[in-house]
């Protein structure tokens, strides 16, 4: 997608600052010592595979869930103690649809801006409505709408009373490219109006459009920074193997498994990428099997997914 | 705008939930439908006034006098007697058995106290188990006795002689005999105990299910006001079933309204909101509509048994009537009958509109310290 962000200057007080989170389901820690940090003003992207306890720590952070342990402060509030002011200031689009799908899409809005208080009521939704482009469907029933509408609705209704902080839960998954496109457009639009947005994703490509991400892998924060920081403190070093036919790279892939200083391989299209720690090793080991096999070895930037199925495989130790 | 109760959030509340009771034909088929299919079946067992009932008859002495008396009950056309000249004994196995409906006993001595002038009496006993059975035969009873009595001693006899025939009537197994006009007005309870608790127990369970509660509770809306959002538009309902069932009760069944209608309408208020809030209770103790669905059915039943409707309250053992007296339909019951049929006054029923006041009080709060604020 599009070049890095630039994050905005650091110094005012964060606007997610919370420390140890724990919530078990089960004896399961579920969210496992998560402290996190959002500056205000910054889109931070929330990365990790499904039930990696993304969508627990967000309801934690809105105080929909009390944690088992941990403190924080969410917009200068206190997590425990001042739930109710958090959700006044606080926008949060859950994974799932969740306004009415038996209230027609004005009906919805106008429920929104009831509950918080927006006067006159009609001036909100009227305009909500022009902005989405459906004025001319605001009698149609929610629950008729196709996912992408679903989902604008869905972020248009949890805006209106223009909050503070922005929680979205993993809110393209089931999009197609043109709208996840749109939709990270208006995020940035968001964020450039003063709004801080957490938003939480499976999308590698997506980390990409966040200031700053926070990766979490079976419940654990296994690592933040920018894009470049997170793969940067990967550590990893990475080879593209090329230039040979089909058989061949497959016959090679295997050898690579498992041999001195392997972590990953990894086919993308005709060439493997070949990542791990130990640089020495690593270029030992690929230029003794590669090289002797007559493919074209060369060093290459890590990707941020490499990285990611680094800190997978990390925090599953730590589970063990 | 910050307390517990913003009328504006309130307001919101209240306009989505009557959209969506609108637009849900399930819940829309229960308030109407309920009321109607009751109605007719009790309407059905009320109206019918059945006669030609088995009858037998207790009498020694088969003098002009018995003979005459039997023949007018006869005539009535609810009296068809089965089984003549039998024992007492036997009689009474009959009755129990339910053989007869029955069983008329005139004194060996009755022709002979006739003649004198001796308060004759004869002694009928009726099997009251289905009240709607007995009353009809029973209440014609008396003065055809007498009138035939009078024929038949012609003008020898002072007319005006009072008391001249006893006629004494044991109404067995019910001895409170409850009649049809306790049914109407007691239907009106039960209608109102089925169809708002089951419809308010589902509540909040149905938004837990749709996956709504969590955007729900993440708004700044406070537990009182999702509560009163989600039950107050019940009232409405509870007045249009109060409507057509006592619109019946007037055109069918003649049911007669003699008390305050102002008082009524305060006995069922009460009564409703204490319904709704004990629906509204169940819900936040459900995780889902059938176990919410099972919890209202399980209130219903003692409801319906133990609070008068089905059986006459002070004919329950004490442990039946202890769970009754905890009940809700129980004290509504005794109010409406005694407003609809008694004409009672405030101060009459002052103790039933206290009891109702305390179960709206005891249930919302019950309701508000189970409301779960979030999702753990
Ligand atoms: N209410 C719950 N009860 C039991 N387990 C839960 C509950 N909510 C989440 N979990 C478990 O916690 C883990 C993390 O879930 P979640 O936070 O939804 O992950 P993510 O949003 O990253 O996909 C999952 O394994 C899920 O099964
Ligand atoms: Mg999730």
């Amino acid at each position: 997608m599009s070049a890095v962000p630039v994050p905005p200057p650091q110094g005012t007080a964060p606007a997610i600052d919370v420390r140890g989170l724990v919530k078990s389901y089960g004896g399961r820690r579920v969210v496992d010592d998560v402290t996190m940090q959002v500056a205000r003003g910054e889109i931070a992207g929330f990365l990790g595979p499904n039930g990696s306890g993304k969508t627990t720590t967000i309801r934690v952070m809105c105080g929909l869930l009390t944690p088992d342990a941990g403190t924080g402060e969410v917009l200068g509030h206190d997590l425990r103690r001042d739930a109710r002011r958090i959700r006044r200031e606080v926008g949060y689009m859950t994974q799932r649809f969740s306004f009415y799908e038996d209230l027609s899409i004005a009906e919805n809005l106008a429920f929104v801006a009831g509950l918080y208080g927006l006067t006159p009521v009609r001036k909100y939704v009227d305009e909500t409505l022009a902005d989405l482009g459906l004025t001319s469907r605001r009698d149609q029933l929610a629950g008729s709408l196709s996912g992408g509408w679903k989902q604008r609705l869905a972020l248009a209704a949890c805006i209106m009373h223009d909050p503070k902080l922005l929680l979205l839960d993993e809110p393209t998954a089931g999009v197609d490219p043109k709208a996840r496109r749109e939709f990270w457009d208006e995020i940035h639009r968001l964020a450039a109006g003063g709004m801080t947005v957490l938003v939480s994703t499976h999308y590698m490509d997506e980390a990409e459009r966040c200031h700053r991400i926070n990766y979490i892998s079976y419940g654990r924060l296994v690592a933040r920074g920018t894009v470049a920081e997170v793969v940067k403190g990967a550590g990893l070093t990475t080879f593209v193997v090329e230039g040979l036919d089909g058989a061949a790279m497959i016959d090679l892939d295997e050898r690579l498994r498992g041999a001195p200083g392997v972590e990953q391989v990894a086919p993308f299209g005709s060439v493997l990428h070949v990542v791990g720690r130990d640089a020495g090793a690593l270029k030992a080991s690929v230029t003794r099997i590669a090289g002797g096999a007559g493919a074209r070895v060369t060093p290459a930037e890590t990707s941020l997914e490499d990285a990611f199925i680094h800190f997978m495989g990390g925090a599953k130790d730590n589970m063990a | 705008m910050n307390g517990i109760l913003s009328l504006r959030r309130l307001r919101a509340m209240l306009v989505k939930e009557t959209i969506q009771m609108r637009r849900d034909r399930v819940t829309f088929a229960m308030m109407l439908g309920i009321p109607l299919i009751l109605l007719v079946l009790f309407g059905f067992a009320i109206n019918t006034d059945p006669k030609h009932l088995p009858a037998a008859l207790v009498a020694p002495t088969q003098d002009r006098y018995t003979r005459a008396i039997v023949t007018a009950l006869e005539m009535t056309g609810y009296y068809h007697f089965t089984k003549v000249g039998v024992s007492e004994a036997e009689a009474e196995r009959l009755i129990s058995d339910g053989t007869v409906s029955f069983v008329v006993t005139i004194p060996s001595d009755f022709g002979r106290r006739v003649a004198r002038g001796d308060h004759p009496q004869i002694l009928i006993e009726a099997d009251a188990t289905d009240p709607a059975v007995a009353s009809g035969a029973v209440s014609t009873l008396g003065t055809v006795a007498a009138q035939a009595l009078r024929r038949e001693q012609g003008a020898s006899a002072p007319a005006d002689q009072p008391g001249a025939l006893q006629v004494v009537v044991h109404k067995r197994y019910n001895p409170e005999g409850v009649t049809q006009y306790n049914i109407v007005p007691g239907l009106l309870g039960v209608i109102l105990q089925m169809t708002m608790v089951m419809m308010t127990s589902m509540a909040l369970t149905r938004e837990t299910e749709r996956g709504t509660m969590e955007n729900l509770l993440a708004m700044p809306v406070t537990p009182l006001e999702i509560m009163l959002g989600k039950v107050l538009p019940f009232l409405m309902v509870g007045a249009v079933q109060m409507a057509v069932i006592l619109f019946a009760a007037k055109i069918l069944f003649h049911v007669p309204f003699v008390g305050a209608m102002w008082l009524l309408l305060l006995g069922v208020l009460l009564f409703v909101l204490a319904l709704v809030l004990l629906g509204y209770t169940i819900s936040t103790l459900s995780r889902n509509q059938m176990q919410a669905m099972q919890l209202a059915f399980f209130f219903f039943l003692p409801s319906i048994l133990l609070s008068g409707f089905m059986f006459p309250f002070r004919g329950m053992p004490g442990w039946a009537q202890a769970v009754g007296e905890v009940l809700p339909l129980t004290h509504f019951l005794r109010l409406v009958r005694a407003v609809m049929l008694k004409g009672a006054d405030l101060t009459t029923v002052q103790p039933q509109i206290g009891a109702l006041t305390a179960f709206v009080v005891v249930f919302a709060l019950l309701a508000l310290s189970r409301f779960r604020r979030t999702l753990d």
